[in-house]
This record gives structure tokens, C-alpha cells and sequence, in this order.
């Protein structure tokens, strides 16, 4: 999921997570290994379905 | 950067007429060019460094030749003979893989991931991740110096020729690869800073007399896409299907960097990249190229011929360096040949 115009994101432990770029992608397969950001690691597990 | 050393009769003629030693002769141009076999035509040097050459003169251009040649109407001739020769050839080579895109249900963006996923092309970001050597690292870093000390510099040409929400995705992407209003975050920047730390030279055009005629390729195919408004389909889809295949196998070139112990900075380039291009996929598959097509659908088969491309051409590449890595053995010494 692309958010813009975050300064940063609170993760589901409260921990806060500076955005370093104007656009970033936060992980929705909960399987990349950068939490909160995206990897690329979803294209492994494909089979995955978002809820 | 100086005008390069040629590498055959093409490149030989640009530069004669860049450093006006003779005018081209457009007709001798077009008949050598003409001669190159097709089958060899993306690894051939010599057609490749001309290409390179004369597009480079919209980019940085040489110390040695003049500015004003930039729109030379001989030299856009004699670039446009190389030119027809290069589209025709990927055209040719794409075909099936675009016609399957074409064929396939579903939105673009899924037909788009699914051509990337279907690419069964060389692992180099494997190789390197696992086997490679040091000097194997540092081989493939010196080959990509040719596009990453100019990163989206090709790209960016395209940005005036967009409009709308496709227009604004892609100053997005541009926005973060020129480094978000830092300096200091320059991808092409990065990269030098990488290849510093790798003891290579960082300097533009360094490693030029010595890259293959496949990378040159690679950046040609990108200029190509960029410079001509009839392919700005083919220019995103190419962007496209560069950032879908850049994410996972940055994190893997990271690990193989740290694995053979080279600098810290040497990785920060690629660990970057994990991250940014897992935002720029999205951006140019589904922002940039979906709404460019929905706007108007006639770009849709030359969106799959630039996604194609750049999945061609890469394969070539990295298969090219594979092949030389095997050929020549482990780090330990020459591979024994016995009977089977």
C-alpha cells in the first residue's frame, strides 16, 4: 500500500517508523524482513490474499 | 568524459565527424550498417558504441566535441539508420512475449507482473548472491556504471510527454531517484559513492572502452524509448519492468556484497533500492502505465514491447556475464572436465 505525505508510520507494537522517502509502500503480506515497508518479498507468496 | 575509442567502422565515422576530422558519409554509414548480421546486432560494439555516442550527446556529452552537434541533421541521420536497425530488431525478438500480453485477461498492471514473474531469464542476483567472487562483484558493478551513473536520466526525458495523474506518477518516482531534494540521496550518486568503495573509478564514462556491446545496449534501448515520443508506451513499460526487477534481487546483490566482504557503502546502494523500487513497481506498473493506457489504449501493445524489452535485455546481459564467470572457473582454480 503507497502512502504519501507521511512523515512516518506507527507499527502494531506502537514502534514509530520514519518515512525516508516522499512515497513509501507499507507491507500488506506481513512477510517482507524491512517491516513496516514492503520488500518485495509478496511476489514469493502470491497465494497470499489480503485482507 | 572524451569522445570513446571506436570499436569498428561505425563508431569510427561518428567519431570522425564529432571530432570534425571528415563529414559523415551518410551513404557509406547506411551500407555498413546494413552489412552488420542481425543476429549479432545487440552485442555487436561497434553498432552499439555508435548508438551510445550519439545519444550521449543529449546526456552529457564530451569534453572533445562541440555542443552544437547535439542536433547535427547528419548525425540524427546516421542515428536514425542505427535506430531503425535496433527497433526492428526488439520488435522482432519481443514479439511473442507481447502478443501473449496482448492475448491474456486481466488488467494490465496483473499482465504486466505476471510477464515479469514469467521471465525465466538468467539469476544473476543469485549467482552473485551465492557464488560469485569478489572481482566477479566488482566485473558486474564496473558493466552497470554505464546506466547507474546516469539513473532516470533516460526516464526523465519521458516526463514531458505524459500528462495527467500518469505525468505526476512519474515526477514521483523521478522526485525519489534524484534523490527527494538531497543530494546526498542521488541514486547515480549512491552508485559512485558504491563504486568508490569497491576501489573502482567513479569518474562518468570510465569504464566506457570496456563494457560489452549487450550493456551498451541495455542504455540504448533506454534512450531510444525516451527519445521518441511514438514509444513513450514502450519507455514506461520498460521503466516498469526495470523497478518490478529490482527490489528483490537488490537485497540479494546486497548479500552476495557483504558476502565477499567488500565495504559497507559498496551495499548501501542496493539496500536502498530494496525499498525504493518496492515503491516504484507499484508507481510505474499500476499509476504510470495503467492510466496511460486507459487514456489511450493504443499505447497498451507498445507498453508490453518496452516490459518485454527490458526483460530481454537484461537476460541477455546478465546471461552474457554468467556464461564468462563458468567459462573461466571458481576463484580456486580451473574447473576439472571428466567423463561421464
Amino acid at each position: 500500500m503507497l502512502l504519501r505525505g507521511v512523515s512516518a508510520v506507527r507499527d502494531e507494537h506502537g514502534e514509530l517508523h520514519e518515512a525516508t522517502r516522499p512515497v513509501v509502500a507499507v507491507c500488506m503480506c506481513g512477510r517482507s524482513q524491512r517491516q513496516p515497508w514492503c520488500d518485495g518479498t509478496h511476489k514469493s507468496v502470491r497465494s497470499t490474499r489480503r485482507d | 568524459m572524451r569522445c570513446p575509442h571506436p570499436r569498428g567502422p561505425l563508431s569510427t565515422m561518428v567519431r570522425g565527424s564529432l571530432l570534425r576530422h571528415a563529414e559523415l558519409d551518410l551513404d557509406a554509414f547506411t551500407r555498413q550498417a546494413d552489412a552488420v548480421p542481425r543476429a549479432d546486432l545487440l552485442r555487436d560494439g561497434d553498432v552499439q558504441l555508435a548508438l551510445w555516442t550519439l545519444y550521449e550527446l543529449h546526456f552529457r556529452g564530451f569534453e572533445d566535441v562541440s555542443d552544437d552537434l547535439e542536433w547535427d541533421p547528419l548525425l540524427l541521420g546516421a542515428r536514425g539508420v542505427l535506430e531503425c536497425l535496433l527497433e526492428r530488431d526488439l520488435r522482432r525478438r519481443t514479439v511473442e512475449r507481447v502478443q501473449g500480453a496482448l492475448d491474456a485477461d486481466g488488467p494490465l498492471a496483473e499482465r504486466i507482473f505476471d510477464m515479469v514473474a514469467a521471465d525465466d531469464g538468467p539469476r544473476l542476483a543469485a549467482y552473485l548472491h551465492r557464488e560469485a567472487t569478489a572481482a566477479q562483484v566488482v566485473e558486474f558493478l564496473r558493466e552497470r556504471t554505464v546506466f547507474h551513473l546516469k539513473e532516470s536520466d533516460p526516464q526523465s526525458l519521458v516526463l514531458a510527454r505524459l500528462e495527467g495523474r500518469a505525468k505526476t506518477a512519474l515526477a514521483e518516482l523521478l522526485y525519489d531517484e534524484f534523490g527527494g531534494g538531497r543530494p546526498e540521496r542521488l541514486h547515480a550518486s549512491m552508485f559512485a559513492d558504491s563504486l568508490v568503495g569497491a576501489g573502482l573509478e567513479s569518474s562518468y564514462g570510465a569504464y566506457l572502452d570496456e563494457v560489452s556491446g549487450t550493456t551498451l545496449a541495455v542504455n540504448n534501448a533506454m534512450s531510444l524509448f525516451a527519445l521518441h515520443r511514438r514509444l513513450r508506451g514502450a519507455a514506461m513499460g520498460h521503466l516498469a519492468a526495470f523497478e518490478a526487477t529490482s527490489s528483490v534481487p537488490s537485497r540479494k546483490i546486497a548479500a552476495g556484497i557483504r558476502r565477499v566482504g567488500l565495504p559497507e557503502v559498496v551495499a548501501a546502494y542496493f539496500d536502498e533500492h530494496v525499498e525504493a523500487d518496492a515503491v516504484h513497481e507499484q508507481l510505474a506498473v499500476r499509476t504510470i502505465c495503467g492510466t496511460m493506457v486507459e487514456e489511450a489504449p493504443g499505447l497498451e501493445a507498445d507498453v508490453f514491447l518496452g516490459v518485454a524489452t527490458c526483460l530481454l535485455l537484461d537476460g541477455l546481459a546478465g546471461g552474457e556475464l554468467l556464461e564468462r564467470w563458468r567459462a573461466s572457473g571458481s576463484a580456486d582454480g580451473p574447473v576439472e572436465q571428466v567423463a561421464s
